[in-house]
């Protein structure tokens, strides 16, 4: 079932299939992993790609919850040219990232985290986008393409 | 299910962890270890994590703490079982998980917490750096 036909880059992107869950409590976290092992099995994404991407999904879901105050994570299946792939889309209204670069670096952490989470998630995935602004929110894409 | 079982077997304590843990169990985890290492005064611990399909940040947080305070606590920890794809994936995330002693099976693990405890007991009868604090893992181990 295709839900919708975009446009990216000139070429023709197929959207097959789009989800949306809250992700607002630890447990959410959990869920999310579980939706996105359930979609890169549909997609016969291999073991190792599966597990990296469900990865990338828990670091995210977990800084939606605890820096984000709770958000959403859209799950989007995608179809481009032959290829496949899932698109993944962390989005919450919370106090933003002031120093991007800094954010970005492994091992920095404004918590008690081990600051790998954004810098770890970027290594696993395909595509990683990162927009935040202080005061109004985060949200982080990031794609993974069979 | 609010709380991963721990097993005494003499002087080890075998955790395998069966479910997605949330945070919060795993943290639970890791308080319950510890105050069981104490508690017990066991030498070492051994969890199997060959049922875990993911380990994330947090997860490598609470196997290492687990590792380093048992170390505090005057016992070994051994990680077992992890799946090819889930060590893949953390090395690519950037953990490496220093210190943090890994084995391929329950069996290898078994072996290397006994291994442990054999060179605490002390060396031979002529070995003159012989100390009976029941040997902290200095000059006396043998491997
Ligand atoms: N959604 C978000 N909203 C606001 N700040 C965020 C968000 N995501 C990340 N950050 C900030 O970026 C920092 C780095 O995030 P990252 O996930 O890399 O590390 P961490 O969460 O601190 O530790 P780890 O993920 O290793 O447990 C965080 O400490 C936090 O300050
Ligand atoms: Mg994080």
């Amino acid at each position: 079932m295709t839900c919708a036909i975009r446009m990216m880059g000139g070429q023709v992107m197929a959207l097959v299939k789009s989800e949306e869950l809250p992700v607002r409590i630890e447990q959410d976290v959990v869920m999310a992993r579980q939706a996105v092992r359930r979609l890169s099995v549909e997609l016969k994404f291999s073991l190792v790609d599966q597990t990296k991407m469900v990865t990338a999904a828990s670091e995210l879901a977990r800084n939606t919850v605890v820096y984000g105050g709770g958000g959403t994570m859209r799950c989007e299946v995608l179809i481009d040219g032959g290829k496949s792939g899932l698109r993944l889309t962390f989005e919450d209204q919370g106090p933003g990232i002031p120093d991007m670069s800094l954010a970005m670096k492994d091992g920095w952490t404004s918590g008690g985290g081990m600051g790998m989470g954004l810098s770890g998630a970027k290594r696993l995935v395909n595509d990683f986008e990162i927009v935040s602004e202080v005061g109004k929110g985060t949200r982080v894409t990031i794609t993974r393409w069979k | 299910m609010d709380r991963i079982p721990i097993l005494r077997m003499g002087e080890f304590l075998l955790v395998s962890i069966q479910v997605d843990m949330h945070d919060q169990l795993a943290m639970t985890l890791q308080d319950d270890l510890t105050s069981m290492i104490e508690r017990t005064g066991a030498r070492g611990v051994l969890i199997d994590i060959s049922a875990l399909e993911m380990v994330d940040s947090f997860i490598g947080r609470m196997i290492a703490n687990i590792s380093g305070m048992s170390r505090i606590l005057d016992a070994h920890t051994v990680v077992v079982g992890m799946q090819p794809a889930v060590a893949i994936t953390l090395v690519e995330l950037g953990l490496s998980l220093p210190g943090v002693k890994m084995a391929l099976n329950i069996e290898k693990g078994m072996a290397y917490l006994r291994a442990q405890r054999a060179a605490e007991e002390g060396d031979g009868p002529n070995d003159l750096r012989y100390s009976d604090d029941g040997g902290a893992g200095y000059g006396t181990r043998q491997e």
